[in-house]
């Protein structure tokens, strides 16, 4: 039984780093309605950047992690808002799978950036969370992973409180029910889209800096794949709803470590995508999403 | 129509601006070295392996040690007065990928092949090879069916080999006797020691308690491979796998208070380096069979390890590093013994001569003393190591 | 989206895609025979072909259909798998590799048909990105499938396993032959690939997927992507359509892995992970979603890109991904449209339908 519960906990604490990498990625896709697959390697340039503030300026202790935390939000804010200036911004009125390429063609770029500056051996990132973690009986909870659960849950609600109950986040609604209704209605699309993106980004950064704290191993292409599982993620949950990100990726993360427990370890990546394409199938809009009213 | 018109101007215009400047970029430099290579004859040996995407780390050690070699062999005046030039070609880790860097190769005016690097790529590669008679010597294309043609050998262990020796080391010296493993079931390499360890295990008596595998999609968290190796009550992990998953797994194991021996092949080496110094005692107690070990205190190594720091902005030689070094001593040796003299002698000529050469020499390699038979398999044995005190020691 | 794509074709415009064709054939096949063609071209030219098939096929899906796939290449997965066996278990019987290669065509065909047809059952009733994870979720299965299949043959017969656990339980008998090896995946695969048969293969598939775009059912299709409503109103059977469309695109994808399989001494599954597909969705939208001429010259243009970059050595792949950021701009941009617009526009009153230049 104790085992039961500590690939409960593993699930728990894969699924809430892959929930909080979807929060950004619904976030931008509920109004700027593209998929952003650039989204993961935006987490790997945060890692890279925490991660020169760490082992290479030496900002290892007290103040300095906070520095380099603070370094690492910003660096994927001010990357996401340059991104976003320069390659989507210019393809606002194309059909969206121009833009859903053009993120493809961002995701190669970054990820060969960071090989030329980086190199191709994996960095061995060092963990910026100081807390322990503790044990309940036999099964044990380590700090990244009450870290991370925390900052997930806090971040889900606090983007649901933005949304519902600020100017620019109620226009951020404004922006996903109609573009053109809402601009009629003077809110300012352009801006509120960038402000998306910056938000987003700045989420990758808080991504970034916990998954590679967890699993401390940050090579160019460390984002990708947590990239498409926390796409896959939002899409369970209901692509465009914050709270549906949160559970999405946490459902996802658990049934991935249960199938490995008891199913078959060569067969997790598939069983996890039979159970996605179940649930869609019963509930086409994900656990959360909205039902589509067509319009006629 | 407009818009694949404007395409086709945007690519023209971008490719003419990006070659044209990348020419731009080149032309001093080779006119610079044009100057000696006028003068003296220059060999080009072919090298192929992934320097871009996430097998990248593999292409660019064999590739930095490769050229380290033939700098080295350069300096001293080259081969029988002949000069040797390195173009080493991206292949993402793709057999198409490779083969389509191979013909490129084969364009360039390549002599012969140093690769490919990863073993499917490498397969493929070979039938090529085979049909144009090249001569092939891989680094580190450790599948069986990469050296099955007669002009192809290489320089590392075969998977088989490498599977049969673990298990063989194992049981013959009582490491453990309940063993659990964990492989990449994705990777052509882990898979194919994985297999032969298993068979072999069950002829030696060895009882294998768990064996668990992961795949490239899923290779960050292996608690629950983990913990089902826990329940199972093994004393030993053997991990046919690469250091940088295996840096994940000690780290998990440690937090999970797995309390196993862990046991290892060629893979394993870099793994010091990989966890770095605050977490290096990590890997205290990690056996593993390879040929090469960076730190070992023989002389070879050791000047090899200090060039390869002092050339790589003080990186680590890993065994793929020393595979490629060897691999260029290697060819030299098969060179002069050949006798070849003239750098313009014919790919096919070239690997006859070599191919005769090859079972009739010694090469004492920073990998141990090799020799070959026809079957293009290196003969040579390798040691046994374990991690103490952040570094490898002879067991 | 809307306005860019027209419903009706001219007959004429078919004749000229297949006209290219044929004119490319014998250029290119003529260069071929004048010996002067580097091994590099030759090299190429299957592998185009193979994609620039299975972006053809997409483009059903993706272009015609309105539906974002990203799991072609779980079907060229199965194309190349059951076209590359199917060949290793014949090469004795069936020698001749004029007879074989197109029965090896046809049956991956028509094998990753029938997973179309399974996986589009569901799939289709799906919508928009729903559908495009689904369709990447059974990509991943399938890889994740043939990843860990084993066959081999002994003196028992024919032996298929999910793991080489079994193998080692019941060792082979006898006179043992593994045909695919797990992650090992197939080796061997007789290379009967030729240009002249991809191009032949080509020119069927161009016929087959051209006629489909002009007929009831390709007319149906379209006007469901252009307005669903409108058209299941009309009394379209969307579904019916939908489901042609999707099950020619997974049967030509199909034969392009085995194109593709047949060209290669070695393969494995992990080679169809979705980074292919969306390559292959890459190669689709930049040809201009809809246009199976502009799809054939993006794909070839895209996919030699990376081997003429290869002169750059470290920059190649970063270069790739500029020019690939500034194509989409360049082609989706709206300043640059109406520049483009301007230029085309002076050219316009000569000519009914603007089809030159660009081939």
């Amino acid at each position: 039984m104790s085992s039961f519960f500590s690939y409960l906990i593993t699930g728990i604490s894969l699924g809430s780093i892959y929930a909080l990498i979807a929060l950004g990625y619904t976030m931008v896709y509920g109004i700027a309605k593209m998929l952003n697959f650039a989204h993961g390697d935006v987490i790997m340039i945060g890692g890279y950047i925490v991660f020169t503030a760490v082992s290479t300026l030496g900002w290892s202790s007290g103040l300095g992690i906070f520095g380099a935390i603070f370094c690492g939000i910003l660096g994927c804010l001010l990357l996401g808002v340059l991104v976003e200036k320069v390659a989507y911004k210019p393809l606002r009125n194309a059909p969206s799978l121009a833009v859903l390429i053009t993120a493809i063609g961002v995701s190669y770029l970054l990820q060969n950036i960071a090989l030329l500056i980086f190199g191709s051996n994996p960095k061995n990132f060092s963990s910026v969370v100081m807390f322990d973690g503790f044990s309940i009986g036999k099964v044990r909870i380590s700090g990244e992973t009450v870290v991370t659960i925390a900052v997930s849950v806090l971040i889900m609600i606090g983007l649901t409180l933005f949304v519902n109950h600020t100017k620019s986040g109620m226009a951020m609604l404004a922006v996903s029910e109609d573009k053109g209704a809402a601009q009629l209605m003077g809110v300012n699309v352009n801006r509120t889209i960038s402000l998306t993106f910056a938000i987003g980004s700045a989420l990758a950064g808080v991504a970034s800096i916990l998954l590679c704290s967890t699993y401390p191993l940050l090579s160019p292409y460390t984002g990708a794949m947590p990239g498409i599982k926390a796409f896959t993620a939002a899409v369970f949950g209901g692509i465009g709803s914050i709270p549906g990100a949160m559970i999405g990726g946490v459902i996802l993360g658990v049934i991935e470590s249960l199938s490995k427990a008891y199913i078959s370890s060569q067969f997790s990546d598939a069983i996890v995508f039979g159970v996605l394409i179940i649930v869609l199938l019963v509930k086409p809009t994900g656990i959360m999403g909205k039902k589509l009213n067509e319009k006629v | 129509m407009k818009k694949v018109l404007s395409m086709v101007l945007a690519v023209l215009f971008v490719l003419t601006a990006f070659v044209s400047c990348g020419k731009g970029n080149e032309t001093p430099a080779v006119s610079g070295e044009g100057n000696n290579a006028a003068t003296e004859a220059t060999l080009l040996l072919g090298g192929i392996g992934p320097l871009t995407g996430p097998a990248a780390s593999y292409g660019q050690a064999v590739k930095d040690g490769a050229q380290l070699a033939v700098d080295e062999i350069n300096a001293a005046g080259g081969v029988n007065g002949m000069k040797l030039e390195l173009n080493f070609q991206d292949d993402e880790h793709d057999a198409e990928k490779s083969v389509n860097a191979y013909n490129a190769l084969m364009d360039a005016g390549m002599k012969l092949l140093i690769g490919t690097v990863t073993s499917n790529p490498c397969v493929a590669v070979a039938a090529e090879a085979a049909e144009d008679n090249v001569f092939l010597l891989t680094p580190s294309g450790s599948a069986v069916e990469c050296i099955k043609n007669d002009n192809a050998f290489r320089i590392c262990f075969s998977d088989p080999n490498q599977g049969i020796g673990a298990a063989d080391y194992i049981a013959e010296n009582a490491v453990a006797e309940k063993i659990a493993v964990i492989y990449n079931s994705s990777d052509v390499y882990s898979q194919g020691i994985y297999e032969k360890f298993n068979a072999e295990a069950a002829e030696k008596n060895l009882t294998i308690v768990a064996a668990e595998a992961f795949t490239k999609d899923s290779a960050t968290d292996f608690s629950v491979q983990l913990q089902k190796i826990k329940d199972s009550g093994a004393d030993l992990l053997f991990l046919p796998i690469y250091y940088q998953e295996a840096a994940l797994i000690l780290e998990q194991a440690s937090k999970l208070g797995l309390d196993v021996k862990y046991f290892g092949c060629d893979g394993l080496d870099g793994i010091i380096d990989q966890l770095g110094a605050d977490k290096a005692a990590l890997a205290e107690g990690v056996m593993l069979l390879t040929p090469f070990a960076a730190d070992a205190d023989d002389e070879k190594t050791q000047k090899f390890t200090a060039a390869y720091k002092a050339a790589y902005n003080d990186a680590i030689p890993t065994q793929f590093a020393a595979d490629g070094y060897d691999a260029i001593y290697t060819v030299k040796a098969a060179i002069e013994k050949a006798g070849i003299t003239d750098a313009n002698i014919s790919a096919s000529d070239l690997c006859d001569a070599l191919v005769k050469a090859m079972v009739e020499i010694t090469v004492d390699g920073v990998t141990g003393e090799m020799t070959w038979d026809a079957s293009g398999e290196p003969e040579k044995t390798p040691k046994a190591m374990v991690i103490k005190d952040g570094s490898y020691s002879a067991m | 989206m809307k306005k860019a794509l027209s419903i009706s074709r001219k007959a004429g415009d078919r004749y000229i895609t297949y006209l290219l064709l044929i004119v490319i054939f014998v250029g290119v096949q003529s260069f071929l025979n004048s010996g002067a063609a580097s091994r590099s071209f030759k090299g190429l030219l299957i592998p185009t072909c193979a994609y620039i098939l299975a972006a053809m096929a997409l483009n059903l899906v993706v272009g015609v259909s309105g539906e974002l796939s990203l799991g072609q290449a779980g079907f060229m997965c199965v194309g190349a798998f059951v076209g590359s066996l199917f060949s290793l278990l014949t090469e004795a019987t069936i020698a001749n590799p004029l007879i074989r290669f197109p029965l090896a065509l046809l049956l991956g065909g028509v094998v990753a048909g029938i997973f179309g047809f399974l996986i589009g059952i569901p799939v289709l009733r799906l919508r928009g990105d729903y559908l495009a994870i689904v369709t990447l979720a059974f990509g991943e299965i399938i890889k994740t499938i043939f990843n860990n299949l084993y066959i081999a043959s002994d003196d028992t017969g024919l032996r298929i396993a999910f793991s080489v656990d079994a193998f080692n339980e019941k060792p082979l008998a006898g006179n043992a032959t593994y045909y695919i090896k797990g992650a090992q995946g197939i080796n061997g695969t007789p290379q009967d690939s030729t240009f002249a048969i991809c191009m032949i293969v080509l020119l069927i598939a161009a016929v087959i997927m051209l006629n489909f775009m002009d007929s009831k059912q390709g007319r149906a299709v379209m006007a469901a992507r252009d307005n669903r409503i409108a058209a299941e109103a009309m009394g379209v059977n969307v579904t019916r359509a939908k489901m042609t469309a999707f099950v020619m695109s997974a049967f030509f994808g199909g034969v392009a892995g085995v194109l593709y399989s047949h060209n290669l001494n070695s393969l494995i599954a992990t080679k169809f992970d979705y980074n292919l597909s969306i390559l292959i969705l890459v190669f689709v939208v930049l040809g201009g979603m809809n246009k199976m001429r502009g799809v054939m010259i993006s794909t070839t243009v895209l996919y030699i890109l990376p081997e003429v970059l290869r002169a750059l050595k470290d920059y190649r792949m970063l270069i790739y991904a500029i020019v690939l950021i500034v194509m989409m701009l360049l082609t989706n941009s709206k300043s640059v449209r109406a520049f483009a617009e301007k230029v085309t526009g002076a050219l316009k009153p000569k000519k009914k339908n603007q089809t030159g230049g660009a081939e």
